[in-house]
């Protein structure tokens, strides 16, 4: 800067570099169990730094609008934090994404309709910033918004497809990239409009094909999407708190989604243009004809708790199902009157059962179930053929044995819980449907599997009555 | 290519190489609470729609800005608490100090 600056403007960018320290410790604590909640409230102290650093800017000159729009979002953002269920949390952070990148957008748009009066005078890197952080924005927006659809199950989970999909999807983006180019070289609105209105559908058309098993990477993406966006809306502002903030998130969510991608042993590649779970052709006639002509054993509650009250080794493996039946505190209690019993129990945790990394750790944690019984897949896998009877509450894709045997199924390669290699499997699901990836699951036709039809919670409810009478 | 622009690029390019440090190691369980934190920090956007509010002139600039701020300050605020309140599950059940 050539141009000194005043006082207090001094003093606003001052505090930007301390809200910037304050958000790089955070995400620096955030990584790591032991600090990381510590780390998420630096990380506010560093916004709320910002916030109130920008209220003495010298650019504001109006202050109602600010205080209303923040009242507005406050009442919103903190009702919807506290009411929402722990099963909901993936969907919650897919809506905060979306709007984060709504809000990139708008700016841009804002911004683009003030300086309309220089059209053809702008400056060049407000123009492309201003372009990119709406491009980028609006994705994340409407893509954010079909996850959360998937996700709350307003939208179907399973991939929505059609022929040349790919191809159709190609073109749109293109075209989208032709209207900002358009946007920014004539310097015209009508453009603006159109750039915006291209990039909302291309957001909606990227995520609809894919499954809903995938959404977590999927919102991982768009986050650091969002975090591009809010550092372009930094260039088209010229404030270098958006720049730091934005990029932080743009580059940490690039590595967590990698990261992520490679939990699932899936490439990024593969997850926003596989079609996951989508019926394909070869790999659903593979399943289909191995499935065929056999038969589901079924057991009630009373057969499966006396197996399970006379086992050495009881390992319980859960997944989404248990989540969405909040069958977390009922599990407890099942797997605390079969140590009463003297029958050792423990949890296998799969990196992604659930609808999020972390989400089975989160529920179990809740209902405070000891932190030594739970096993990660590396240490789970040597249990199960120790194990008397593995319990699957509500878990599928991640105990499909065609992980391991078929090169045609979708899940092929990804890591797996050998759950049948224990002696007997109990799975509690609610129906045969097959799980979110849309793959049928062979488990189910081992001749050691039994099933427990049902809710998960009332299934678990049942085992605890029936173990007392045993 | 203004100094302030020179200075901003720079800014960038740290910070890209600061965020892919940042997280190297992060174990596969704090993922999900990692990615919701990240997920409030970039709701920083709000201090965007702030100034672009407060220099607002047309109704439909005010308009733009008013629902950005909203939208912004859902991102930090729902984001943070939502954080915090995942990490609130993990509280109390960590292995005691040396081992089990």
């Amino acid at each position: 800067m050539t141009v000194p600056l005043g006082l207090a403007q001094s003093v606003v960018n001052l505090a930007y570099v301390v809200a910037a320290i304050g958000l790089i410790l955070g995400i620096k604590r955030l990584s790591s169990a032991r600090t990381a909640r510590s780390g998420n409230w630096i990380a506010a102290a560093g916004m709320a730094v910002a916030i109130a650093a920008t209220f003495t800017s010298r650019e504001i000159t109006s202050y109602w609008l600010i205080v209303a729009g923040i009242a507005v979002g406050t009442v919103i953002g903190v009702a919807s934090a506290r009411l929402v269920k722990m099963t909901a949390m993936p969907q919650m952070v897919a809506l905060f994404n979306g709007v984060g990148g709504g809000a990139a957008a708008l700016i841009a748009a804002a911004e683009f309709h003030r300086l309309a009066p220089e059209a053809g005078h702008m400056r060049g890197d407000t123009v492309a910033a201003s372009m990119f952080s709406a491009l980028i924005g609006s994705i994340s927006f409407s893509g954010s918004l079909v996850a959360f659809g998937k996700l709350q199950e307003l939208l179907p989970g399973r991939p929505l497809t059609f022929r040349g999909q790919n191809v159709f999807n190609a073109a749109l983006f293109a075209a989208t990239l032709t209207f900002a180019v358009l946007a920014a070289a004539t310097e015209q609105q009508p453009w603006m409009v159109v750039l915006l209105v291209a990039a909302l559908v291309f957001g909606v058309m990227l995520v609809l094909p894919i499954g809903g098993a995938d959404m977590p990477v999927v919102i991982s993406f768009l986050n650091a999407f969002t975090g591009l966006a809010a550092a372009s809306a930094g260039f088209v502002l010229s404030n270098n708190a958006l720049i730091i903030g934005g990029t932080l998130v743009g580059a940490s969510g690039t590595l967590l989604t990698i990261l992520m991608g490679r939990a699932m042993n899936r490439s990024l590649a593969n997850v926003l243009f596989g079609a996951f779970g989508a019926p394909a052709p070869s790999g659903a006639v593979a399943s289909g004809a191995a499935t065929d002509g056999q038969v589901v054993r079924e057991i009630t509650a009373e057969d499966a708790a006396a197996m399970m009250a006379y086992a050495r080794q009881v390992v319980i493996v859960p997944g989404y199902g248990l989540a969405v039946a909040q069958a977390q505190h009922a599990t407890r209690e099942l797997a605390d009157m079969l140590e009463a019993r003297g029958v050792s129990v423990k949890y296998a945790i799969h990196p992604v059962a659930g609808r999020m990394p972390g989400h089975m750790n989160v529920l179990l944690a809740e209902a405070n179930v000891p932190y030594p019984q739970l096993l990660d897949l590396d240490e789970a896998n040597p249990e199960f053929p120790r194990t008397d009877v593995a319990v699957v509450i509500g878990a599928n894709d991640v105990t499909n044995p065609a992980a391991r045997s078929n090169p045609e199924s979708p899940l092929y390669g990804m890591p797996i819980l050998n759950v049948d290699q224990a002696q007997n499997v109990v799975v509690l699901k609610r129906s045969m449907n097959p799980g979110f990836a849309g793959i049928e699951n062979e488990l189910y036709y081992n001749p050691k599997t039994a099933m427990l039809f049902g809710d998960a919670k009332a299934s678990v409810e049942r085992l605890v009555t029936s173990i007392k009478e045993v | 290519m203004s100094a302030s622009l020179i200075a901003s690029l720079t800014i960038l390019a740290l910070s890209i190489f600061l965020g892919f440090e940042l997280i190297g190691r992060v174990p596969t369980l704090l993922h999900t609470p990692l990615m919701s934190g990240t997920n409030a920090i970039h709701g920083i956007v709000l201090i965007g729609a702030m100034l672009i509010a407060g220099s607002a002139h047309s109704g439909l600039e005010k308009t733009l800005a008013f629902v950005a701020i909203v939208f912004g300050t859902i991102n930090v605020v729902g984001g943070f608490l939502v954080t915090d309140r995942m990490l609130d599950m993990f509280k109390g059940r960590r292995p005691p100090e040396g081992g089990a």
